[in-house]
């Protein structure tokens, strides 16, 4: 399972808190330091990420308990890895506790109470110990209630340490969670305020981040934790889309969104976002409080039913324990059900697996947190440390394959229906291949390389900086003096890239397979005692041709910038669409499969099996035409179960917004600045130096934008993996890609006839669509139109993609789930596709500073455009 | 409250922009081979303890040893001279009865390491650094002394402190341009460390522009209080410190991959002056000065680094040798600041969002 590097909610625990925790409380009163550091390194265990240590209690010397607590956890290595939040209202036993720190911690907390120029002197002392502050939404006045005085309090504070020359993502603010539903109406707005505090927070201090103590909210409530609980998860829900990106709470004191009783989230809602009364007789507090009195008292009926699950079947305990995060019985379920099974292996890549990605669905779409998950991955690794030694037994009795071959797809990619079919085609082949999955570092491969005694590697990517990540791959075997064989293959890599940028920096053998049907000739020849050596030599010379052509070619001749924009495409704006019927955000939460069926373009579907033709003409194709046949109709009938039992959820998002160009750029909302690419290579006469930006009027215009994914695959790719079906797993991975194309054609239909409305009467056929013979395009962050895959942080954030959408970022920004479609819609009847090709050093400055980016990080993500 | 900038640092920025600097190699090894006796370490001092091995008193008993040594370091190439001054401080001297010596120590050490610069900067117009160095001393705030009582530190964070900014006013006093905190092996006595020369720095209006350098103590690459050398890294960040690097630990080969981590992140132009490799049965290190140089050339050759040189058993052939493996090679650029949230315990820790 994998942790998508754009979400992210970092989890402070409490349990070291004496104000938060009885017990730890009645340990430190009690002088039990040997317990208290028990305390911490639970909560560790349990995926704090972050220890929260307070000792503000008036019976206690706070400064001694303070640094000697810090001192003892100093000297536990697996406590001390992660980082400490000093926690105190009192500044002395702050600083007394900064003194026994040796990393980097945060402060919590500092604020202008006392005006600023204590506030100022607190700041640049833990600016001088090396630390992160939280800042107390409290002036001189007081603390912070309404959304107004909670923003204009951070603002200034933040103006104040920006220039006092603070680093802005070191200052986190704490705008106060108030307590909701205490009956007195001021209180009811104080959810509301906070969640919407956040979001002009996050846009006025950039860089800055959002904490909070999620406690108080549920303070009416003491005494009926499953209340309690399910009004943190739920404020949480809607407040971390809104900025808050920190928080202090306990992990076990959280609810799965989607597990809480309706009634009960739905009367939770109505509080936290002050909704209207549902009807005249009760307010929504009154509401709630009736509803909660049939939650009191629940935990004991809870913790029956937690019994109640141990009677159930081995598989669904497995999945249980792992999504409930419970690693008490998990050695002996993994027993029995290793037993039950064929081979242990089974027992992962079965019920293990499905319990993982379950808790990877719901983690994903933002129903489970970041601690729950961590508590999940501890029950699945005692689960697989149980079985590995019978793996190993197992490994010991077979046979010594063909040869054994690593796979992985690059660090920050995806993508891996390719390297699968290149897998399979290997397995049947006779040989051992060692998949290392996705997002795999280089180190890990080299590693996994030298430990397995491997023939060779073999790395896969689809995305293009995933082309940059192969370089260093190769030379890092380079540097470690490896000599094994290096195989490249995915969509956007080619045998020129790899002539000129890969083969260059590795001595060993490269080589570039097009497709899986070389692999095996390609694998069995560099394992020949007497073809290797031939064979080596002759792609070496091959590619070292492909460098002197290349060198000799000539590229060709670039405009300056100024030249290129004097040469732009001049649309004429009298024709521009009218403004969008329906402007603003729309959200599809689950939009039919049956209606993205009809849009399927097959054509691609049969090249991701390698089969070359046009649909429907492949079908009868004298060469491929049976096998071709045979697998549309296998396609089709996994479509039926597909929409029958409802396998896949389409998820989109599409957005209309106001827009005008500046330049190269488009403004949107007035305030988000989008940065496009112009074309740079010399025109001839009549020919323009096409940017985006030429379709959007300088004033008074319309653009938009769109994010769709097709969720739900990872159990039923699961469960084929469970049965070795490796077939039906890259079947629905290649009609999940389908889907989520077809999904994006489809909604752009809807955008243009209703949303923006600017075709409504349009009539197409599909094969029509799919030649795209409509008015508007749709060009995606990262294909060649707008070559620049890191613009889609910025279009998700517009979007609120990942909140609506479920769709999450990779750090090379691809997308999860893999099957899933971005971009931009622009309507002008005269915008067209084309590719930006190669551009010059003075646009990539150029365009740097519009994005506010550093030149080598601005470089790097378009370097395929640069060379 | 304005802090006038260091002209120094701005000089050595600029020349760190064209090209890798060199800094000096190991004093101790230099100063063995006069095989000096106790006599000619004690001089005319009156000291109750046995001061043989007190390196950092001869700049006071026998300047003209580490003035010589100093100028053959300027001879072989560098671009920078540290002064002999890793334990001159009151803790260290403590053990030599020699507190009382503390503050002339680092005034004469200075003076000789500047005297040498300004010479040699005189003679062919490039401009010489003095580093100002300060060691950790031989106490730990991280670390217990006591197995039975965890919580019990030797020394608390104020004493050292205050130690080291009698230390660093006293180099400062003596005219160095940089203050160099090596050899950190406790991340907490670094912060210390750079608490005094913040505090000094207020106090004499004047930046003290500040050289971080690291010492891994194990091979994965953890200090001996446990740090990463990212989370040492952003543990220190706000030092903002012309350079940051490693020093000491291992030599150049096993050294790499960890040059490889900090060159990747961080911020700051990157200082590695390794051993010569690592010593052999008999203590001495036998890594010979063109082998030290291959090292360091594929360093340039992959812009991981922008200033180099020595520590333990290097010489200035060492520096020579590296000298010549640089010349005419790029620098390291260092990272633009990327403004995510760095934390750390002893791992590192980023926020994404």
């Amino acid at each position: 399972m994998t942790t998508p590097a754009s979400t992210q909610f970092v989890n402070i625990g409490e349990r070291t808190n004496v104000t938060g925790s009885a017990a730890f409380k009645k340990l430190i009163m009690g002088g039990d330091y040997t317990k208290a550091v028990e305390v911490a390194r639970q909560q560790v265990e349990n995926g704090a990420q972050v220890i929260d240590v307070n000792m503000d209690e008036g019976l206690l010397d706070a400064e001694m308990a303070m640094t000697t607590f810090l001192k003892l956890i100093a000297a536990e290595p697996d406590i001390a890895r992660v980082p400490v939040m000093v926690d105190s209202s009192k500044w002395s036993v702050i600083e007394a506790g900064l003194k026994c720190v040796s990393g980097k911690p945060i402060v919590n907390s500092i604020s202008m109470k006392e005006g600023e120029e204590a506030f100022l002197l607190h700041a640049r002392k833990c600016r001088q110990y090396g630390a992160a502050v939280v800042v107390m939404a409290f002036d001189e006045v007081g603390q912070a209630d309404t959304k107004d005085r909670k923003v204009e309090i951070c603002e200034r504070a933040y103006k104040l340490l920006i220039a006092d020359g603070f680093q802005p993502e070191d200052i986190i603010f704490d705008p106060n969670i108030f307590a909701v539903a205490t009956g007195i109406e001021e209180h009811n707005n104080y959810g509301v305020d906070f969640i919407e505090a956040c979001k002009e927070i996050r846009a006025r201090c950039p860089h800055a981040h959002i904490s909070g103590g999620l406690s108080n909210l549920s303070f009416s409530f003491r005494g009926n934790e499953p209340v309690r609980k399910a009004m943190h998860s739920i404020f949480l829900y809607h407040a971390i889309p809104a900025g808050m990106d920190m928080g202090i709470v306990n992990a076990g004191q959280l609810d799965v969104y989607d597990t809480i009783d309706p009634d009960l989230r739905e009367a939770c809602e109505d509080v936290i976002l002050n909704r209207p009364a549902r009807s005249e007789k009760e307010t929504p507090t009154e509401r709630l409080i009736k509803i909660a009195e049939r939650f009191r008292g629940t935990d004991a009926v809870a913790e029956k039913a937690a019994e109640e699950w141990r009677g159930w079947d081995v598989v669904k305990r497995l999945e249980h324990a792992l999504v409930k995060g419970i690693d008490a019985y998990v050695v002996d379920d993994t027993e029995e059900c290793r037993q039950k099974f064929a081979r242990p292996i089974e027992v992962i890549e079965g019920p293990l697996m499905d319990g993982m990605n379950v808790v990877g669905d719901l983690f994903g779409s933002g129903k489970m947190f970041l601690p729950q998950v961590v508590k999940s991955a501890r029950v699945m690794k005692k689960a697989v440390a149980h079985l590995l030694p019978f793996i190993e037994a197992e490994k010991e009795a077979g046979a010594r394959s063909k040869g054994r071959i690593i796979m992985a797809t690059v660090k920050g990619d995806v993508h891996d229906i390719g390297k699968n079919i290149v897998g399979v085609v290997l397995q049947c082949n006779g040989y051992e291949v060692i998949d290392l999955g996705v997002m795999v570092p280089w180190m890990t491969i080299l590693q996994a390389a030298n430990e397995n005694d491997a023939d060779m590697i073999g790395l896969s990517g689809l995305i293009t900086p995933s082309l940059d990540e192969m370089v260093t791959v190769a030379s890092e075997m380079q540097r470690t003096s490896m000599t094994m064989p290096l195989l490249i293959g995915g969509a956007t890599t080619s045998k020129v890239h790899t002539a000129l940028r890969i083969a260059p920096v590795y001595e060993g053998p490269v080589v570039h397979v097009l497709d899986a049907s070389r692999a095996v000739g390609v694998a069995s020849t560099l394992l020949s005692d007497t073809q290797r050596d031939e064979f080596v030599r002759k792609t070496a010379a091959d590619y070292n041709a492909v460098r002197i052509a290349r060198e000799g070619k000539g590229q060709n001749e670039l405009s300056t910038i100024e030249e290129a924009r004097a040469n732009a495409f001049v649309a004429d704006f009298a024709l521009k669409p009218d403004a969008p019927k329906q402007p603003g955000t729309h959200v599809f939460a689950d939009w039919p499969l049956e209606d993205l069926r009809e849009l399927i373009d097959w054509t691609p579907f049969f090249r991701a099996w390698e089969l070359a033709g046009i649909y429907p003409a492949i079908l009868t194709d004298p060469v491929v035409g049976e096998s071709a046949s045979s697998l549309f109709a296998d396609a089709q009938k996994m479509l039926d179960t597909i929409i029958a039992e409802k396998w896949l959820t389409a998820r989109g998002v599409a957005a209309l917004w106001p827009a005008y160009s500046d330049g190269d750029d488009v403004i949107v909302n007035g305030e988000t600045r989008l940065a496009f690419l112009r074309q740079q290579i010399k025109k001839r006469e009549g020919r323009a130096n096409m940017c985006l930006a030429d379709f959007v009027a300088p004033q008074d215009d319309w653009m938009g934008g769109f994010a769709v994914g097709i969720h739900g695959i990872d159990p039923h790719i699961a469960r084929f993996k469970a049965d070795t079906d490796d077939y039906n797993d890259i079947l629905l991975k290649a009609l999940a890609d389908r889907l989520a194309e077809a999904f994006a054609e489809r909604l752009h239909l809807h955008v243009r006839t209703t949303l923006w409305g600017y075709a409504e009467g349009e009539q197409l056929t599909n094969e029509a669509l799919i030649k795209e013979q409509y008015r508007g395009i749709r060009p995606a962050p990262g294909y060649p139109a707008c070559p620049d895959h890191s613009l889609k942080p910025i279009l998700f954030d517009l979007l609120g993609a990942e909140e609506k959408t479920g769709i999450t970022l990779t750090e090379s920004f691809a997308m999860l789930p893999t099957a899933a479609v971005s971009g931009f819609y622009f309507g002008h009847s005269e915008a067209s596709y084309f590719g930006v090709a190669r551009i010059g050093p003075d646009q990539v400055a150029d365009y740097a500073a519009r994005r506010g980016e550093p030149l080598d990080i601005t470089e790097r993500w378009l370097r395929p455009n640069l060379d | 409250m304005t802090i006038k900038k260091s002209e120094a640092a701005a000089l050595f920025r600029q020349q760190a922009k064209e090209r890798i600097l060199l800094t000096d190699g190991a004093a101790g090894t230099m100063i063995q081979r006069y095989k000096l006796t106790e006599a000619d370490y004690r001089g005319s001092y009156d000291l109750p303890s046995d001061q043989k091995g007190n390196n950092d008193l001869l700049v006071l008993t026998k300047p003209e040893v580490v003035d010589e040594y100093t100028r053959q370091y300027l001879d072989a190439g560098s671009d920078i001279v540290s002064t002999n001054t890793f334990n001159a401080n009151i803790i260290s001297q403590g053990d030599y009865d020699a507190v009382h010596l503390v503050r002339d120590m680092n005034l004469a050490a200075s003076r000789i390491a500047r005297k040498a610069a300004d010479d040699y900067a005189a003679k062919d117009g490039r401009p010489r650094f003095v580093a100002g160095a300060i060691g950790p001393t031989n106490k730990t705030l991280s670390l217990s002394p006591d197995v039975n009582d965890p919580g019990f530190r030797a020394v608390d964070f104020d004493t050292m402190r205050d130690v080291y900014q009698d230390q660093v006013a006293a180099l400062m006093d003596g005219g160095c341009d940089f203050i160099l905190i090596e050899t950190i092996f406790d991340t907490l006595n670094a912060k210390a460390a750079i608490m005094a020369v913040f505090e000094e720095q207020a106090k004499r209006g004047v930046e003290i522009p500040m050289m971080l350098s690291m010492t891994i103590t194990d091979m994965s690459g953890r200090n001996l209080s446990g740090h990463s050398v990212e989370a040492f890294w952003y543990a220190v960040r706000h030092a903002h410190p012309l350079t940051v690097g490693l020093n000491c630990a291992f030599g150049a080969d096993l050294l790499r991959p960890h040059v490889q981590v900090l060159s990747g992140i961080a911020d700051a132009l990157v200082m590695i002056y390794p051993n010569a490799g690592l010593p052999n049965d008999l203590g001495q290190y036998d890594e010979q000065p063109h082998t030290t140089g291959g090292f360091i050339e594929d360093w340039a050759d992959t812009q991981l680094v922008n200033v180099v040189g020595g520590c333990c058993g290097s010489t200035p052939p060492h520096i020579a040798a590296m000298a010549k493996a640089v010349a005419g090679k790029p620098p390291r650029q260092p990272h633009a600041h990327d403004h995510r949230m760095k934390l750390a315990g002893l791992d590192p820790f980023t926020m994404v969002a």
